[in-house]
């Protein structure tokens, strides 16, 4: 029988609306293209038709709900519009970069809520974990101490993921509700870190290098080598990537489209880089190089994107959110990989706080742990992670981070009131979810 | 109807599973009261019955679900004890159940590889497993999957069920447990996965599926069993059956139409 038989049948047999009829086509349609491939590796006369055939699968995709980080991106130059024409300052280097460097400590802890937000779950405490990281680093490094900045921050990290394996373990072990475990949380770390920091206590920051982490920055020359190196590898494991499933005989995207990819990743990574080297200081001072904050976020991308894309670990993380009991069934020991990630979830929250008091040079009782983790859920959400679990990418949080950033130093370049501020984050807030809800809502009418 | 499928298969010599007198009660209701089956290999064994006769307590007993609380359990003629998924798992047993066990986040390789991922170096062999998935795929001729790396979300109900099964297969299984492949599919996807079925028989495997169907089950059935109220009151090939037989069986336990050329009293095949 051959497929066109096949799509008829389905057809017939399915009393399904012609829209969905029709998508399903487009994807056997897409799938036949990829099928085209199998056999012989694609020449270079095929480029244009796979790269047709990539743009169909992508649009494809997004119909079907899968948008991706699409939606964000479209918000960013949006936001960015909006706020150019109101203030010629926003889109200014110096201003991009401090936007960047504001936001990092959302990206940072919302990479450890997408964790658990693709577990299915919920933290609500990460923003007081961070408070407590923030406090342990200060605490280590203050004269009395006097640890090396690097055993604080070890500390600090320790000490943020036990907090994470503590309430991962009350969640799995105990079956108690996540919501409720680190509701818990957010009050009872408020407690500790006021506690550590005793009464009406602003502890500053005099180790030099815990600061430089957010105010300090890297030689141009720096810069330029990071990047280069960065791009450099991202080619060679695209293209080998690419050639080993050509080899094996498997569908591999167009030769155009992986030099795109590697084009987008270098002109991108080149345009950080001259953002950052212009001098954006004011009157006497010259500021310029990229913040070693920078890096610090793009290593934890990195990182957590590799254990999410090519770990067992990461691939359970997913599974476990998307269906429990397929994963349950299939082996995989549930409590182990929940735990582990509240674990990583805390620990990514941790090192946010470090950026936080490396920034104010400082950490005192009047961190507000609640609404970072607000800011910080709709980080994740903003960026496209689902809060109904299976769904969601580190990336997200850094995208997401952006987005927040972007409203609240646009609104304070404004001088709009913090009032105004705070009603329009929640309508981004709200406007994200929905975005994301009517999507994947859309999707799903398939079965 | 019944002549519809004159098989050529081997009914092999021995039964690949044989249960013997299995009974299970939950506190003081009987599930099972001393059931026997045989489920040769390369045939399909239809497992029929109404609501509550206990088809899926019987499965979940072979599956290491529930342990029984008498009786034996005999594979490849080895006395064997099945107390978790996992024994039975080693044994060679998949179960497809209904709601199919797939995670919609995931693509179809990731599904079908899900607990039991190939690694490399210590990391995801996403390129061995796309291969392996694909030649599973093409070996039990399931053609309606185009794209092995589109998420299960994405897919038709026809197109899910036969990705649980190939799953199913892909592990050197010897026995595959379908729980109403059929249940929930219009008509062309109905056939795609029953002719799937078929060819599960074919490479040799032993099939039990469950189903209400009974179309379905005259369709592919090489053997019927018939669970009334935890007892079996009929099994054999399934051309001693018709529908009207099977029916009765199910209902009221016997079967008091003309028996014709000797077909086997109820509860009598299995000794």
């Amino acid at each position: 029988m051959t497929s066109g038989q096949d799509a008829q049948e389905n057809d017939r047999a399915s009393g399904e609306e012609a829209a969905e009829r029709k998508r399903q086509l487009d994807a056997v349609e897409q799938a036949d293209e990829l099928e085209d491939d199998d056999g012989a590796p694609l020449e270079e006369g095929d480029d244009e038709r796979s790269f047709r055939a990539y743009l169909r699968g992508w649009w494809t995709q997004i119909r079907a709900g899968q948008s991706g980080v699409l939606p964000v991106v479209l918000g960013v130059i949006l936001i960015g519009i909006i706020f150019q024409t109101q203030n010629a300052k926003f889109l200014s280097p110096g201003n991009l970069v401090n936007l960047l460097v504001q936001g990092a400590v959302y990206m940072l802890i919302g990479m450890g809520e997408v964790f658990v937000l693709l577990l299915g779950e919920i933290d609500l405490s990460l923003g007081y974990v961070a408070g407590i990281g923030a406090v342990v680093v200060t605490e280590l490094v203050q004269p009395g101490t006097n640890w090396p900045w690097y055993l604080a921050i070890l500390a600090a990290l320790v000490v943020t993921a036990a907090i994470g394996a503590l309430q991962g373990s009350l969640v799995t072990r105990l079956r108690l509700p996540s919501f409720v475990v680190t509701l818990a949380g957010l009050l009872g770390w408020q407690g500790v870190m006021i506690k550590l920091l005793g009464t009406g206590g602003t502890i500053p920051i005099q180790n030099k290098v815990v600061n430089s982490i957010a105010n300090g920055t890297m030689s141009r020359l720096g810069g330029w080598i990071l990047i280069g190196v960065v791009v450099v590898l991202f080619a060679f494991l695209t293209l080998r990537q690419d050639g080993l499933r050509r080899r094996s005989g498997l569908a591999a995207p167009g030769r155009i489209i992986t030099y795109l990819k590697i084009l987008v990743v270098a002109v991108a990574g080149v345009g950080v880089v001259l953002l950052s080297n212009v001098d954006r200081g004011v009157g006497p001072y010259h500021v310029q190089g990229m913040p070693w904050v920078f890096p610090v976020v793009f290593g934890v991308l990195v990182l957590w994107s590799f254990l999410l894309g090519r770990t067992r670990f990461g691939r359970y993380i997913y599974a476990i959110g998307g269906n429990a009991e397929a994963a349950r069934r299939a082996g995989i020991n549930l409590s182990w990989v929940r735990t582990v990630g509240f674990t990583l979830g805390a620990l990514s929250a941790g090192l946010g706080g470090i950026v936080y008091a490396s920034r104010l040079q400082s950490i005192s009782t009047s961190f507000d742990g609640g609404t970072i983790v607000l800011y910080v859920v709709a980080t994740a959400v903003i960026g496209g992670t689902s809060l109904f679990g299976g769904r969601g990418h580190p990336l997200h949080a850094v995208l997401g981070g952006v987005v927040i950033a972007a409203i609240v130093n646009g609104m304070a370049l404004l001088g709009l009131s913090a009032a105004i501020q705070l009603i329009a984050t929640a309508i981004v807030l709200l406007a994200s979810i929905t975005v994301d809800v009517v999507v994947r809502r859309r999707g799903q009418t398939a079965h | 109807m019944t002549t519809s499928t004159a098989r050529s298969r081997s009914s092999g010599t021995e039964p690949l599973l044989q249960l013997r007198g299995i009974k299970k009660s939950f506190g003081a209701v009987e599930a099972l009261a001393g059931v026997d089956l045989d489920v040769p290999a390369g045939q399909v064994t239809a497992l029929v019955g109404d609501n509550g006769a206990g088809k899926s307590v019987l499965v979940k007993t072979v599956a290491g679900i529930h342990e029984p609380d008498a009786g034996e359990i005999y594979f490849e003629g080895r006395h064997v004890r099945i107390r978790s998924p996992h024994d039975s798992a080693a044994l060679g047993i998949e179960v497809v159940y209904q709601d199919l066990a797939l995670c919609d986040n995931l693509d179809v390789v990731q599904n079908m590889f899900l607990g039991r991922e190939d690694l490399r170096r210590g990391l995801l062999d996403e390129d061995a497993m796309e291969r392996a998935a694909r030649k599973t795929l093409a070996d039990l001729r399931v053609r309606t999957v185009r794209s092995v790396r589109q998420q299960v979300e994405n897919l038709s109900g026809g197109q899910r069920q036969s990705v649980a099964v190939a799953k199913a297969v892909m592990w050197n299984s010897k026995l595959v447990i379908l729980d109403e492949p059929t249940a929930a599919l219009g008509v062309a996807q109905t056939r795609q996965v029953l002719d799937l079925v078929e060819r599960l028989a074919d490479r040799g495997l032993a099939v039990i599926m469950i189903s209400h169907n009974l179309n379905d089950v005259f369709r592919v059935a090489d053997r019927l069993a018939v669970l009334r109220l935890g007892e079996m009151v009929g099994a054999g090939p399934a051309s001693e059956f018709d529908s009207q037989r099977a029916v009765e069986l199910m209902t009221t336990g016997r079967y008091s139409g003309g028996s014709n050329h000797g077909a086997p009293t109820p509860a009598e095949d299995g000794r």
